[in-house]
Parts: C-alpha cells; structure tokens; sequence
C-alpha cells in the first residue's frame, strides 16, 4: 500500500496534495492508496481527499496536532506506519514536509527520497529522480533499506489534474492516535505575513527578473531600464533579496511569489529549482545567461548566451525601433 | 553557549560538476570547492550569537581531507576551534551517513545549540540537521531567518523565526539544547580579516575518524544532464544582432510584446 500525507492550513487543503496523490497513483500500478490527515478536526479535510480514487482516508485526529509542529507529526505518523504498514509514503515537498519528514525518516531508520520530479518504474524496484548540484543535473536514486520508503514530490511535478477520483468517496476512517502533548517541545506561534504584499506579482504581464548575474547592486538600472522599456515589473531571484538589492517582495519562488506572465525574461538567473517552482507556469520564458549549462535553458523558450551587460542594452535599443 | 556550527565543503556553484567514469557522482579532480552557502548563513548566525552571549563556535565538518580547506575559513572568520571527522567516502555519502557520522563525533560536546544550513548546493537533501537532532535527541526547527536566546530553566530558552511558503513566517518556541537549519539571506555575511586568518593558523582543528557507520539510505544509479522540458530557441550572433532577433520573435512568434 502507498499512504500519502495530505497538507493543510487553517482548514484549507494544500493543493499540492493532490500532486503527491498523482504521484501515487502513478507509482502503485494498481496496488492500494490511501491518504492519511493529520491534525485536530480535520473532518472536511478528510471529506476533500475522498474524491480521489483510493482505497481509504485516515484520519489522525488529535487537540495536539494543531497547530502543527514536527514532534507532534513525527509521533502521530510513526503510530500510522505502524498500524498501516506503506511499502511506500508519499509527501509533498513542502516548508512543513521539510521540517518533520526527516525526522520521520530518522524515527523509522528508514530512506528518505526528497524532492523527487519523476518517478521512472513502477513496482517493486521504483527509480525517483531528483535534482543535484543546483538542477545542474539530475539523479536516479534508489533507496535502500526495508520499507517504507519515503518519498517528496517537488511541487509542479506532477499534475494535480491528473490525479484519478473515484467513482464516489472513499471510505473515511479514523485511527487511534495517541499523542503526548507535554513531550511536544516546540511552541508554536501563530504564522504571519512580514509586511503588506504591496507588489503583487501575480497579476503582472511581463516581468524582467534579475539573478546573480548582475553582479552588484549598481548595475540594477540595466535591468530596470529593460523592464521600463517592455512595461514590465522587475523581480529577483532569491539572492538578490537576501543581499537587500531589491525587497524580498520582488522575490520570485518558493519563499517568495508564483507567477505566470506573458513574459518571464529571466537576466543571469542560473535556474535552481526553488526558482523555477515560481515561475516555470510562464506563458513565454527568455533566458539570458553567460553559462550554457545554467539549469533556467531547460525551461526557456528562448535563450540567448552571452553578457546581459551587452545584450539588454542592445535590447533596449531594438525596443525602441 | 557553546555553539556548534556543521558545514559541508561542496563543489563550487560558479563551475559545471563533470561526471566520473561510472556516471554515479563527479569528478573531485580539477573541481573548485567551497563552503555550502547556507552554512555559511549558519556560522555567522553562530558568531552573532556569541557575540551577543559569550561563549565558544565550534566547527564541525564530515568529509575527506580537503575539508579541512573550509574549515580553515571558517576559523578564520571567527570560529574558536573545528572538528573534522575525516572519511574518504563521506563526500558523496546520504544525510543519514553524514548525520551518524557528524553525531558520533558531537556527542560528547555536549552543545547548547547546533546550526547547519537548511540544505546543501550539492546533493541538497535537506534532512542532515534534522536527522542529527532526531539522533541526538534534541528538538529542532527548520528554514529559519531569526534566533533569540534569552535565559530561563534550565539551559536556556530558544525563540526563532521561521519562513513559512510565500511570504509567511512563524515564531517558535523550544528549550536549549536544540538544532535550528538557517535559511541563505538570515544575515549580511563577514568575510575572513588578514588578522582572522593569521589568527586561524594557531586554532586546533581535532580530526577524528567516524565512530559510527550509518547504512547508505539511498543509493545513485545514475546522474545526467536534466532532460530539457522545453525546445529552447537558441538565439545566437552579436549582442546587437541577437537582442534585434530576440526582440523580433517576441513581437511577431510569441507575441507577447
């Protein structure tokens, strides 16, 4: 059986989730799915999840599962696995998976396959590809050791749209989970946004975003100039953010915002995945970087290598005619 | 507070890795290293706080003997001492493997509070910190862009901050001792002083062979160049020439401008 641990927040479900339930419908090649929430009252969760095409939805429902912290998940699925026996569970590679999973992992003594973005057999000797080396390359990695085997999905990766549902819900059952409240040892408070979104890249048509490849601080107007000619906002990739050369709400990724413009011209960015999560849904993507092997030419539709500091000038110029 | 910091010494980010014969990992021959950035995050988080509260940062790095190379930096930025737990086939070993052998060899130090960066340039799997502290026995959080110490029972109380997805943070709560991954961008770094670097020629790097043997978890059958997901449109020639062409084809192919 592969189990899959749904996500949520404030009683919404993660849409990725339905990701992760592709992704085992994928891998089980007819064996059972079944999907476990966790959390206190996850009731209409759970009645979300039982569209889906699988055997059964657990749920592991205790006051001390929320807020959600990794003590409390890491005990509640350990008792699941224990109950359930998976050969295989699957999670979304989301902030949260981040933080329990390995533990999970550590608990059980068990593999963990983080970030996978295809899963290329099916069966007992499953393959999971994930990237390396900044998406520079990719791995086939086989993990090793008794089952379960456990196993990330980078989001995007699979299509949430392709996940089956049945023909009516699946059966919603409730497994006894019993949780130490006083051995929870973080204290969460409750979340919260940094300051007012006052940039909402979402709604942007065309978006120049900048990389390491502009090198310092000084050369942004090259980029700003780009952007003022194709009326477009100008956004950044993680380490510019982190450098303070743009405000974090420019950020374009993971931790920062998921667009899809008409235009997403991407200046000396070199493409790690945690960047291209937030951006690979663009209508047309333009790559310009000085290195041929930078992982942002595997999704770009048009690519030019060279020095920006000689080619957006010359960009500049031909917009003008 | 005695502070352990754990960083990894990765091919360098600038350069392409180039495959081994079998294709199953990269060549170490010709290849430029360096400390894995979000580590570097984690150190100077640790300096910052002993700066604030005394106390000592030690350096713990797992790998072959060219390790020794980053954790000379990062004495030389301002750690007090380094271990190196010394082993030719860690480099391109999995979190558990690196975990267990880092783990073995901390334990006895017996530190208020570990930091390592959230994932490495590398292999990137993100779990070292946190399987170390599941093996330590330590509570731990992830992805964090703020630490607090503030005295309390018994050794001390921890406050972080943690990044949620899309522009989402959280504070938490946890005793000391603890294990805390630190997010890229949580701080401006330092860089390493002429004096620092004099200075880090006297401080002891203790070497020390794993103790503890960790069963591989997963194993590479294979690394290659990503397939692409896209036709990409190459577009060469002269700047000029390639900028008018570029700007064509989004004008009359894409349409988009």
């Amino acid at each position: 059986m592969i189990l899959v641990v749904a996500e949520h927040r404030g009683g919404k479900l993660n849409r990725a989730t339905w990701e992760a339930i592709a992704a085992a419908q994928q891998l089980a090649a007819g064996q059972a799915v079944a999907i476990a929430v966790v959390g206190s009252n996850v009731g209409s969760i759970a009645a979300d999840v039982a569209a889906a095409q699988v055997q059964e939805v657990v749920t592991l429902d205790n006051a001390a599962l929320e807020p959600y912290t990794p003590d409390g998940f890491t005990a509640a699925l350990q008792q699941a696995i224990d109950q359930l026996k998976p050969a295989v569970v699957i999670l979304p590679h989301t902030y949260q998976t981040r933080d329990f999973a390995p533990k999970l992992a550590a608990r059980l003594d068990r593999a963990l396959v983080t970030d996978v973005t295809a899963i290329k057999a099916t069966g007992g000797s499953a393959i999971f590809v994930r990237p390396m080396f900044q998406g520079k390359l990719s791995a086939d990695v086989s993990p090793q050791g008794p089952a379960p085997h456990i196993v990330t999905v980078q989001i995007g990766s699979f299509r949430a749209d392709a996940a089956a549902k049945g023909a009516s819900p699946a059966p919603v059952r409730a497994l006894a989970v019993t949780i130490d409240s006083a051995a929870i040892r973080q204290k969460p408070e409750p979340p919260f946004q940094e300051a007012r979104q006052a940039v909402d890249l979402s709604q942007a048509e065309r978006i120049v975003s900048v990389g390491r490849g502009i090198k310092e601080a000084d050369k942004l107007p090259v980029a700003q100039g780009l952007a003022a000619a194709l009326h477009a906002e100008l956004a950044a990739s993680r380490p510019i953010c982190d450098a303070g050369w743009l405000p974090m709400e420019r950020q374009v990724g993971s931790s920062g915002q998921t667009v899809a413009p008409k235009l997403y011209l991407a200046l000396g960015i070199s493409g790690a995945i945690q960047h291209l999560v937030g951006m690979k849904g663009s209508q047309t993507i333009v790559a310009i970087n000085k290195d041929p092997d930078a992982p942002i030419f595997e999704v770009a539709d048009y690519g030019i290598v060279g020095d920006l500091f000689e080619i957006v000038p010359a960009m500049i110029e031909a917009l003008k005619a | 507070m005695k502070i352990a910091v754990c960083i990894k010494q990765v091919q360098s980010r600038d350069s392409q890795p180039r495959l081994d014969d079998a294709k199953t990992w990269v060549r170490d021959q010709d290849a430029a290293f360096e400390m894995n950035e979000p580590d570097a995050y984690a150190l100077e988080e640790a300096l910052r706080l002993k700066e604030k509260h005394g106390g000592e940062v030690v350096v713990c790095s797992a790998g072959p003997a060219r390790v020794a190379q980053v954790l000379r930096e990062a004495l030389a930025r301002g750690a007090d001492r380094a271990l190196h737990v010394q082993s030719d086939t860690i480099a391109s070993a999995d979190a558990f493997v690196v975990a267990a052998a880092l783990g073995g060899a901390m334990k006895s130090e017996n530190f208020d509070l570990i930091l390592t960066g959230l994932q490495s340039d590398d292999q990137g799997f993100g779990q070292t910190g946190v399987v170390l502290a599941e093996r330590l026995g330590l509570p731990h959080a992830t992805i964090i862009m703020d630490v607090q110490v503030s005295p309390g029972p018994p050794g001390g109380v921890l406050r972080v901050k943690r990044e949620l997805e899309a522009g989402w943070f959280q504070w938490v709560g946890m005793p000391l001792p603890a294990v805390l991954t630190i997010q890229s961008g949580i701080n401006q770094l330092r860089y390493a002083t002429l004096k620092g670097i004099m200075a880090a020629k006297k401080k002891e790097i203790r070497v020390a062979a794993p103790e503890a043997v960790a069963a591989s978890k997963q194993r590479i059958v294979a690394l290659y160049a990503p397939e692409k997901s896209k036709k990409t449109q190459l577009i060469a020639g002269s700047p000029a020439e390639a900028a008018k062409e570029l700007v064509r084809k989004l004008r009359e192919e894409a349409r988009v401008i």
